[in-house]
């Protein structure tokens, strides 16, 4: 099970983005899990909890966004969901096909708490959100 | 999650006069660090020349086995080395110094997998100008070890026919990142009446992917003949375009083509 390794990496990501916003607290982290990405959402949940113990995560809730498996056939030019072992167009059957989606493995956002001096929020860039 | 006011909302920015609330945007792959690392190694095995194999499998599907066989079958025409992760039999290393292969064991506790960076201290224990090829024989395991990139230049996955043939349907991502599959322990196909080579290749395809397949038996008659001849071709390609040389599926999101 390399969830546990996965979310040490996450926490370790976390933990730069709370620390850059002067946060001690993080309330919730979002990732992005493909079907294809080789993590399993349930164990990733698991370690999550194991993993989070005493950072500055210890009382987030995981947020898993799915990424589904999504191909677009280089033959007839669609784009289907498809089923991670069945990789093929299911419009022409073609097996050229190019991954759209389902590979992400992706921390997309941290929710944090910073003291109430803050101005406007801002992304990872310092760009203002829209 | 607000414990004051209990909201949910994690995208907006809610004050309630003691604390703020942010969302930061992030979009950071999670195995960034994995995969500094694993360039890292490449430029190692580049600098010298080196190809880098990493060889997986379940466990007792033969990496060993066939690692020794390849060692008796090319000994004289190719400088090879192992990197030993394979944590299920901790004879593999002495197994292949037997055969006079300079052979690394990674000692990693009770890992599932290896990462670039265990293979990183491994390689610099290498005599890397001595050698052509490197092999990683990864831990015996068709989930995790997909999923971490090493900075080796084409993955190999064994499939043995004392196996189900639709294990490629079962662990897509592993058989999706192979350059090769090796078709293991073809001497025993007469007994196996549930293996089908034909069912196995249906599955691959079923990927998206045309990965060529070769048959080895390595027991006590070795005839891997087809698998000799792919190593030493991928050997001759990497030499003469090292810099494109990169396992299929980690470049391209394009599958087949
Ligand atoms: N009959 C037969 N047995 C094999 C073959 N390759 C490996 N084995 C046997 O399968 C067992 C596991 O092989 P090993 O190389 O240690 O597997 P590994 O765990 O993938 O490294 C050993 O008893 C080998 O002798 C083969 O081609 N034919
Ligand atoms: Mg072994
Ligand atoms: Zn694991
Ligand atoms: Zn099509
Ligand atoms: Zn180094």
């Amino acid at each position: 099970m390399h969830e546990l390794s996965v979310c040490q990496s996450l926490l370790a990501q976390v933990a730069e983005v709370a620390a850059g916003h002067d946060s001690s607290r993080v309330s919730s982290v979002t990732v992005r899990v493909g079907a294809l990405s080789g993590v399993e959402p349930d164990l990733l949940r698991q370690a999550f909890i194991v993993a989070r113990a005493g950072g500055v995560a210890a009382e987030a809730d995981l947020i898993i966004e799915p990424d589904p498996v999504r191909i677009h056939c280089l033959e007839c030019e669609t784009e289907h969901g498809v089923a991670p072992n069945r990789l093929l167009c299911p419009a022409c059957g073609n097996y050229r096909v190019r991954l759209v989606g389902g590979e992400d493995l992706i921390l997309a956002s941290v929710a944090l708490e910073t003291a109430n001096t803050r101005t406007s929020p801002t992304t990872e860039n310092g760009e203002a959100h829209v | 999650m607000c414990e004051d006011c209990g909201c949910t909302l994690n995208d907006t920015t809610h004050d309630h006069g003691h604390h703020t609330e942010e969302s930061v945007r992030v979009m950071r792959g999670l195995m960034e660090s994995n995969d500094h690392q694993a360039a890292h190694n490449r430029e190692h095995f580049d600098r010298h020349g080196v190809l880098c194999i990493n060889l997986m499998s379940s466990p007792g599907a033969g990496k060993t086995r066939l690692l020794e066989a390849t060692a008796e079958a090319l000994g004289g025409r190719m400088g090879m080395a192992v990197i030993e992760g394979d944590l299920e039999t901790e004879n593999d290393a002495r197994r292949l110094r037997d055969k006079g292969v300079p052979a690394v064991q990674i000692t990693t506790g009770s890992a599932c997998h290896l990462d670039a960076g265990m293979v990183h201290a491994a390689l610099h224990e290498l005599p890397l100008d001595e050698i052509d090829v490197v092999f990683v024989e990864n831990v015996g395991n068709l989930v995790c070890p997909a999923s971490f990139d090493l900075g080796q230049h084409a993955n190999v996955v064994l499939l043995s026919v004392t196996e189900g043939d639709d294990k490629p349907a079962k662990y897509p991502v592993m058989f999706r990142a192979a350059d090769l599959v090796v078709l293991s322990k073809t001497d025993l196909l007469e007994f196996m009446d549930d293996f089908d080579p034909d069912n196995a290749a249906r599955y691959l395809n079923d990927l998206g992917m045309e990965a060529a397949m070769v048959r080895t038996a390595a027991g006590r008659r070795a005839a891997i003949g087809d698998w000799t001849a792919w190593l030493e071709a991928r050997l001759a390609a990497h030499r003469s375009t090292q810099r494109e040389s990169r396992p299929a599926a980690r470049d391209m999101t394009t599958v087949g083509a």
